[in-house]
């Protein structure tokens, strides 16, 4: 038995010990590269600490009860003494979470409004706007102010503040840049807003984090943060050399694919932004037949293929479709 | 119906698949074989379908619920197989996405939901001096419509294709306009289902405990788990009609065509959330606090000690069910509520871990001393506490609104929740059976392989999931079949998978043990095998059906500790011995189990005639029942005099009947 409670010791006093190197390897929660991933860092760190105590409490209290009151040869006539309570024990042990709570709460809270602000330090920079509208599977981003569009990828001028405002063409998604910001869900028919700053030019990873079905794995876009000269000759090249987004096009871009990087000198806010309550909703469901025994969809007034077309609707998506429900489950992105 | 798709009604092409569909027709086939050559056909009739008894369908729940958890094991055994190599090929990303989602519905709402309640099912009218549940045909009813819908969802990934949208079915991508197959159907209908039977358990229990306990069993003197348990129905009630309107608002939408959760027309994808998650939250303290009661029965009696704090335990728990009602919004804080909603949400979650503390350091001073028996049971109580505590603290991490930014729908949550719901229910889940294994069936789970089964599942589930907090840390997402070579995340990815691979050992052992006892374990084993403090013990192990001869009465708490300290009502004189009055069988409830998984069916393949004409059946169901007058039948004294005292005179009993 003695060996058991030492095998039990030694396992559970490993798991702090992991947690404590956590905050020293290469995680990128832990590696922030902007004012407000830091921000959050440090909350984590601060909680992390108190929890740590929390850990070291109670797993030295546990190991230290079944440690000397385990059941031996020698004790087993001991008849342990009826208890019922110890209210000043109880009064403790209930004042001290209460404590931890409040020193966890007050940064938490203060973090929370600071997120949705510009980053200290950063107020006198006039923030870049960038509108980010998430589709099945692809990130488009526009700058209204430059009039120019991207998908996939999106660069900014670093040591300024961008505000992202996210919406969505379809599903639900969550853009997340762990290395410079949290993540904040895009929703059809409604704009949420993420800010952010990147301190240094580089290449961030930002990706989705929020299911959205057969192609959610890979919808990701890298962030390029670059000198403000760069980023300028950037949005001059783009307007000399890129092509132009008509409405067919983004249509066909937003059916259910999965893209690589585009570049366009216009935007599709031009005639459609998604954040609108009363847009038209660009949904197919069509295209997302794949998988089991297919149900029956219903005509909505206000979808995008009203009023431009008159074939597009209707029951012939069966035979479209046929070929490929042979492989339900088939790893076949792009394919439509 | 006139025109099926056969050719997409069963699922094929997959490997996988039609091995499954292959061993789930020879399983079948096998079991009614196996029912007809050993003449079985009328005794499972007789002793288990038709069956009110209280115990018999906790016992039945119990077997559902190994093998929902056998299902929801592979499952989370394949999805750790998928990624245990960056980029590997033995899922799709469907199917991953299909396992994730049968995998989440099935471990909670079919595994951990009726392993409680099978524990509850046995224990709870044992241990406030019970001859049954208030309702035992309303219960048998409860019983057999979990068991319709979670058959009714187990079978969609072999016709008609799994549910693909999570465990929390989110809008819009659950809705016909993304998903337009009918898989996203059995989700609504099958849980829709299940869902009628749990709500009718909690209002049974909360009448049971209210209503039928003991001469003495005042609310303070009842044992924890009963206190948990009521407690537990109380959220089932509050929580689940949310559900029920949430499904059913789902359904208007799938299959009728009504915008309330849809991206046109004005519905809300939001309005799911909300909905999902204020069941959501409670849903995880619907199993995890008659878990909390069942550590504090194990280690209350294996510490020889009454339970410390036994008042803050009360007032905790219920402290616990009310806050637990106003967290939800903490699961969807980057949904853009604003700082000053998820202010007060961050709040309202932290604030759960004080109560939560106060019951940890109860289960501590409770075993502070005493003498500590290190039994299976224990085992799983004691690993409880520490695995827990991981799972307690990282959750409040997560409750800070700002840095659940970094933390949300990354793998850091579902380690988190990982080791909330696997100490918090599973380790329960064990404790209750190695515990009250005797008490079900006459004789112990074998102490050796409990020793075998305990060390692999943890150290299993200890590898299985630390990884997982670093890979969130490090920005893996879930929900996600695959990932680069280049993210670094294979290492851990790996170690987890072999982690893995233990704690599927550690449930083989498990049900080898269960084999094993069945066929070797020893029977002749007292009523009161580990000197326990409460009434299930205060009468035969395995109980006999009418529960007590003399319903026992109860002077303080643990009753049945002080009645072997002052040896107090443990002979039975046959004086005392009366009829007792018990209910009839009934195959209603069978019946109804039935008809509502084939309207079910049809209403998933959204055939509307034929499930307009099934539901029939249901009506006349209901009018059969309110005219239904058998009560029930009598024991006579002889029989009851007979059986006391077979058992009450072994050696080494406790108890005594004289004549
Ligand atoms: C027995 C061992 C288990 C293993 C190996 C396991 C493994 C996993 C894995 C790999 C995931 C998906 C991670 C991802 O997002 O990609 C997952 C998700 C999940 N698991 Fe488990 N799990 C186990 C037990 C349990 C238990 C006992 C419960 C509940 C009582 C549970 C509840 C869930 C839930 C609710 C999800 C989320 C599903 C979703 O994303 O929709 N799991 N599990
Ligand atoms: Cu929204
Ligand atoms: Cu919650």
């Amino acid at each position: 038995m003695l060996k058991y409670i030492k095998l039990f010791v030694a396992l559970f006093a490993v798991i702090p010990v992991l947690l404590l190197t956590g905050c020293e390897t290469n995680m990128v929660v832990f590696e922030p590269q902007g004012p407000v991933a830091r921000s959050i860092m440090e909350l984590i760190n601060w909680s992390l600490m108190w929890m740590l105590l929390v850990v070291v409490v109670v797993f030295a209290m546990f190991g230290f009860i079944v440690w000397k009151y385990r059941e031996r040869k020698e004790n087993m006539n001991y008849e342990p003494p009826e208890e019922h309570g110890n209210t000043l024990f109880e009064i403790i042990w209930t004042a001290i979470p209460i404590l931890i709570v409040i020193a966890l709460i007050i940064p938490t809270v203060k973090t929370l409004y600071a997120l949705e602000e510009v980053p200290e330090g950063y107020e006198n920079e006039e923030p870049l706007t960038v509108h980010v509208t998430a589709a099945d599977w692809k990130w488009i981003f526009s700058y209204p102010e430059q009039g120019i569009e991207t998908v996939n990828y999106v660069n900014i001028p670093e040591d300024r503040p961008v505000n992202f405002k996210l919406t969505s063409a379809g599903t639900m998604q969550s853009f997340w840049v762990p290395a410079l910001a949290g993540q904040k869900y895009a929703m059809a028919k409604m704009e949420t807003q993420l800010i952010l700053v990147a301190e240094n030019p580089g290449s961030y990873v930002g990706k989705n984090s929020n299911f959205n079905g057969r192609g959610y794995t890979g919808m990701e876009f890298e962030v390029l943060a670059q000198t403000q000269q760069d980023f300028n000759q950037w949005i001059a090249d783009v307007k000399n050399t890129a092509p132009v987004l008509t409405e067919e096009k983004y249509e066909e871009m937003l059916k259910p694919t999965h893209l690589g990087r585009l570049t366009f000198k216009n935007t599709h806010l031009a005639w459609v932004n998604h954040a609108d309550e009363d847009a038209q909703t660009y949904t197919n469901p069509e295209l997302y037949r794949y998988n089991g025994y297919q149900g029956k969809t219903f005509e909505e007034e206000d979808n995008y293929m009203n009023e431009n077309s008159e074939t597009e609707s209707g029951d012939h998506h069966h035979e479209e479709n046929h070929d490929d429900h042979g492989n339900h489950g088939g790893d076949d992105h792009g394919q439509h | 119906m006139g025109n099926i798709k056969w050719d997409e009604f069963f699922i094929t092409g997959d490997p996988l698949i039609l091995g499954a569909q292959v061993s789930i027709a020879l399983t079948m086939l096998g079991v009614l074989f196996g029912l007809t050559y050993l003449k079985k056909w009328k005794w499972i009739w007789r002793e288990w379908i038709t069956t009110v008894d209280h115990k018999r369908i906790g016992i039945m729940y119990i077997i559902a619920a190994i093998l929902m958890f056998f299902r929801g094991g592979i499952d989370g055994l394949l999805m750790k197989a998928q990624t245990s190599r960056p980029e590997m090929g033995l899922l799709s990303s469907q199917h991953y996405n299909e396992i994730f989602t049968t995998h989440g519905v099935i471990m909670i709402l079919f595994m951990a939901m009726p392993f409680l309640i099978g524990l509850m099912n046995v224990v709870i009218p044992l241990q406030i001096g019970a001859r049954d549940v208030a309702f035992p045909q309303l219960n048998a009813l409860s019983f057999w419509l979990f068991f319709s819908g979670a058959m009714l969802f187990n079978i969609s990934f072999v016709i008609g294709g799994s549910p693909d949208a999570g465990w929390t079915s989110y809008f819009p991508l659950a809705g016909k306009e993304f998903s337009p197959s009918i898989a996203n159907n059995y989700y609504a209908i099958a849980l829709q289902i299940a869902g009628i039977g749990t709500l009718m358990t909690g209002i049974n229990f909360i009448v049971t405990i209210l209503k039928m306990r003991t001469k003495g069993m005042t609310l303070m003197r009842m044992p924890m788990f009963t206190w948990t348990a009521l407690v537990t129905s109380g959220i089932i009630v509050a929580a689940f009609p949310i559900f029920t309107v949430a499904l059913a608002l789902m359904k208007f939408d799938r299959l009728f065509g009504t915008h309330f959760f849809t991206v046109s027309s004005g519905g809300s994808d939001m309005l799911w959330a909300n909905l999902f998650w204020l069941w959501g939250h409670p849903e995880v303290y619907i199993v995890a606090l008659p878990a909390f009661g069942i550590f504090s029965e194990v280690i209350a009696t294996f510490s020889r000690k009454q339970l410390f704090g036994y008042k803050s335990m009360v007032y905790a728990t219920v402290g616990i069910a009310l806050l637990s009602m106003v967290v939800w919004v903490h699961h969807f804080y980057t949904m853009g509520s604003g700082p000053g909603v998820n202010s007060f949400f961050s709040l309202t979650t932290m604030l759960i871990a004080v109560p939560t503390g106060i019951k940890i350091f109860n289960w501590l001073f409770t075993m502070r001393k005493g003498r500590i028996k290190l039994s299976s049971a224990m085992l799983w109580a004691l690993a409880f506490i520490p695995t827990f505590t991981i799972g307690g603290v990282t959750g409040v991490m997560l409750a800070m609104g700002a840095a659940d930014f970094q933390y949300h729908n990354t793998l850091f949550l579902v380690a988190h929740f990982h080791y909330v719901l696997i100490p918090g229910v599973v380790f329960a889940v064990f404790a209750g059976l190695y515990y009250w294994w005797p008490k079900m069936f006459g004789h112990m789970l074998n102490e050796r392989l409990g020793k075998w089964h305990f060390w692999l599942f943890n150290i299993g589930f200890n590898v299985t999931f630390m990884p997982m907090f670093f890979l969130g840390l490090n920005g893996a997402v879930r929900r996600s079949y695959t990932y680069s070579a280049e993210s670094g995340f294979a290492p851990l990815f790996l170690l987890s998978a072999i982690g893995s691979v233990i704690l599927a050992a550690g449930f083989a052992v498990f049900c080898y043990n269960i084999y094993w006892s069945i066929r070797y374990a020893d029977r002749n084993i007292s009523s009161d095998p580990w000197d326990a403090r409460t009434l299930e013990w205060a009468t035969a192990s395995p109980v006999q059906h009418y529960n007590f001869a003399k319903l026992p009465e109860v002077k303080s708490f643990d009753a049945f500790w002080q009645m072997k300290k002052n040896n107090e009502g443990l002979t039975l004189k046959d004086s005392e011995i009366e009829e007792i009055h018990m209910p009839s069988n009934s195959g209603q409830p069978f019946m109804m189990c039935v008809i509502f998984g084939v309207v079910g069916f049809f209403l998933v393949f959204e055939w509307f005639i034929p499930a307009a004409i099934a539901s029939v059946g249901i009506i006349v169901g209901l009018i059969y029942r309110s005219f239904d007058y058998n009560d029930g039948y009598h024991i006579p004294v002889e029989e009851i005099s007979k059986t006391e005292s077979t058992w009450r005179n072994e050696k080494g009993e406790v108890h005594k009947h004289v004549g």
